[in-house]
């Protein structure tokens, strides 16, 4: 029984961290939703949400009870397999890369001081003091794989199906146009973005999201938004096409295609396709802090805390989690603030100036790096 | 488990007349390949596949299928023959399985070292770049040809001979616009 229990803890530890992470990341989706409409309102001088519980904090729940109980419509000529399997595409690979997000450093020993408490129960106090001994050196990323970045950017790709799936099989013109112009702009500037990250990777010298920010702690620059400011820049666009945001989202232009690739879809199918735009949101805000922000690291804090402490890990994860918001609030500012591009003049600037950007960047960091590490 | 997945998706791909049903599954082709890469401890390939193969080309498949828009049936009596060559191709691919399968039996069973990191992104390119360098630099410049010889069939007409060609199209559209105009004038 031991025995199995044991074999098993790795498992249930898995599981759990999955539990957390997932459950973390869609509340702070959730809850990105309801800032996206209440600073929207502040931009245009209206008051936003605030029926639903103080400040509107329930709306959340409140859209989502909505979206279950709405009348799930399903367009006739429309290709039902496909029509099925698209949301489901877009909403699983929004939530896969949440696996190898490095939430905090290492904590070197999280649960000892457990247990004094229960060491006089008969049962509990061993096991409390054997996963204490197990916890040790505990890493907060679920999935420590070692070509992270690699592993971001491939399953974010697979996403363009559901978009282009769900345009091509509602069997309407206007969501064909959305899906079409959609992968359009997802293959243009992919390849943008993983220009602009290789110039992070040969600083670096690793592809894991944790070896990273390691490199950054020991950098003399802290964070590699210094010495790759170009880089962050080129990212920063090409994250906002990737994610079809504001002044990207053509495949959803209101103005041209009524809702674009989501026109035919209704309740919670809408709800996953919703929910997997502000789950990629969360991604490459992830992506751009960790590549570029340092991460979870605040330069100095190993002077005030013990590195490896609890509260040095509280305070680390309380300052990635606050790096990520502050770009998902650039993007509802963005939203609010900038029109939206030709289609013609998003793929001009993807292809002419972004990409080549992004190269001579990679370029300029070769010669750099070749030249320091001589 | 992946590699029944794999087989499925093969087998669908093969037998659905939809050319983007076919294109979905080989996309589950690769994703299920990636999985058993993984499991065989080569993240690099595994990511590099799913972000080549599944997240660029069959993208680009997708995009191109979709916006021809294939009519479903075509004549498919002149690739009679084909079954012949590719029945032969399938009986050799599995007289190759099966000496595989062979050589691992006769092959000693030994332990796999753990310390070995073949599959890891340092060892690749160390691999890649020291030992293996001419052939990465053949690779390289043959994927350059292949570039440059897609932009100059692309670039199949001469600067003024695609003026000319926009020109007439503009001339074609003005005149269009005319008779539009006519119409609302009258």
């Amino acid at each position: 029984m031991e025995q199995v229990l044991k074999t098993a803890f790795p498992f249930v530890v898995i599981s759990v961290g999955i539990l957390l992470a997932f459950q973390g990341v869609l509340m702070i989706v959730a809850y990105t939703v309801l800032a996206e409409r209440k600073v929207l309102g502040w931009i245009q001088g209206r008051i936003g949400p605030n029926r639903v519980g103080p400040w509107g904090v329930l709306q959340p729940f409140a859209d989502l009870l909505k979206f279950i109980f709405k009348e799930d419509l399903v367009p006739d000529k429309s290709t039902k397999f496909v029509y099925f399997l698209a949301p489901m595409v877009a909403l699983t690979c929004a939530l896969v890369p949440i696996v190898v997000y490095p939430f905090g450093p290492r904590i070197a020993d999280p649960l000892s001081w457990l247990v004094p408490y229960v060491s006089s129960v008969a049962y509990l106090g061993e096991a409390v003091a054997w996963i204490a001994e197990q916890a040790k050196n505990m890493p907060l990323t679920i999935a420590r794989i070692d070509v992270g970045v690699l592993f971001v950017l491939g399953i974010t790709s697979v996403g363009v199906y559901g978009i282009a799936l769900a345009g091509w099989s509602s069997n309407s013109k206007y969501s064909l146009m959305g899906g079409l112009r959609s992968s359009a702009q997802m293959i243009s500037y992919e390849l943008a973005m993983g220009a602009s990250v290789i110039g992070v990777v040969m600083l670096a010298g690793t592809l894991d999201l944790n070896g990273i920010i390691q490199a950054q702690t020991q950098s003399p620059f802290k964070w590699f938004i210094i010495p790759q400011f170009i880089g962050f820049i080129v990212f920063l666009i090409s994250a906002f096409a990737e994610t079809n945001r504001v002044p990207f989202d053509l495949p959803e232009a209101e103005t041209e295609l009524v809702a674009g690739f989501h026109t035919e879809y209704s309740a919670l199918k809408f709800a996953l396709f919703f929910m997997a735009e502000y789950v990629n949101m969360f991604t490459v805000s992830m992506m751009c802090t960790v590549l570029f922000l340092g991460g979870w690291y605040v330069p100095g804090l190993s002077y005030l805390v013990e590195p490896g402490s609890l509260p040095y890990a509280l305070i680390s994860h309380v300052a990635f989690i606050g790096k990520i918001c502050a770009f998902l609030f650039l993007y509802i500012w963005i939203r609010g603030t900038l029109p939206r591009f030709r289609f013609d003049q998003l793929m001009n600037f993807g292809w002419k100036f972004l990409l080549p950007v992004a190269i001579a960047n990679v370029i300029l960091t070769i010669v750099i790096v070749f030249f320091l590490n001589r | 488990m992946f590699a029944g997945l794999a087989i499925a998706c093969a087998i669908s791909m093969v037998y659905h007349k939809n050319p983007l049903y076919s294109a979905i599954s080989l996309v589950g082709v690769f994703v299920a390949l990636s999985c058993i890469y993984v499991t065989l401890a080569a993240p690099f390939i595994a990511a590099v596949q799913i972000l080549i193969y599944a997240g660029a080309i069959m993208v680009l498949v997708v995009f191109v299928i979709m916006l021809l828009n294939l009519d479903d049936e075509r004549p498919i009596n002149r690739l009679r023959y084909l079954y012949a060559v590719g029945g032969g191709l399938g009986v050799l691919l599995l007289a190759q399985t099966f000496f595989i399968f062979y050589a691992v039996m006769r092959a000693p069973n030994v332990p796999a070292d753990q310390s070995l990191s073949a599959g890891e992104t340092m060892s690749i390119g160390q691999a890649m770049y020291t030992e293996y360098l001419l052939p990465v630099e053949i690779v390289g410049i043959l994927l350059l040809m292949a570039v440059i010889g897609s932009v100059i069939l692309a670039r199949r007409l001469t600067q003024p001979q695609l003026e000319l060609v926009v020109e007439k199209e503009l001339e074609i559209r003005n005149e269009e616009d005319a008779k539009d105009g006519l119409g609302i004038a009258l």
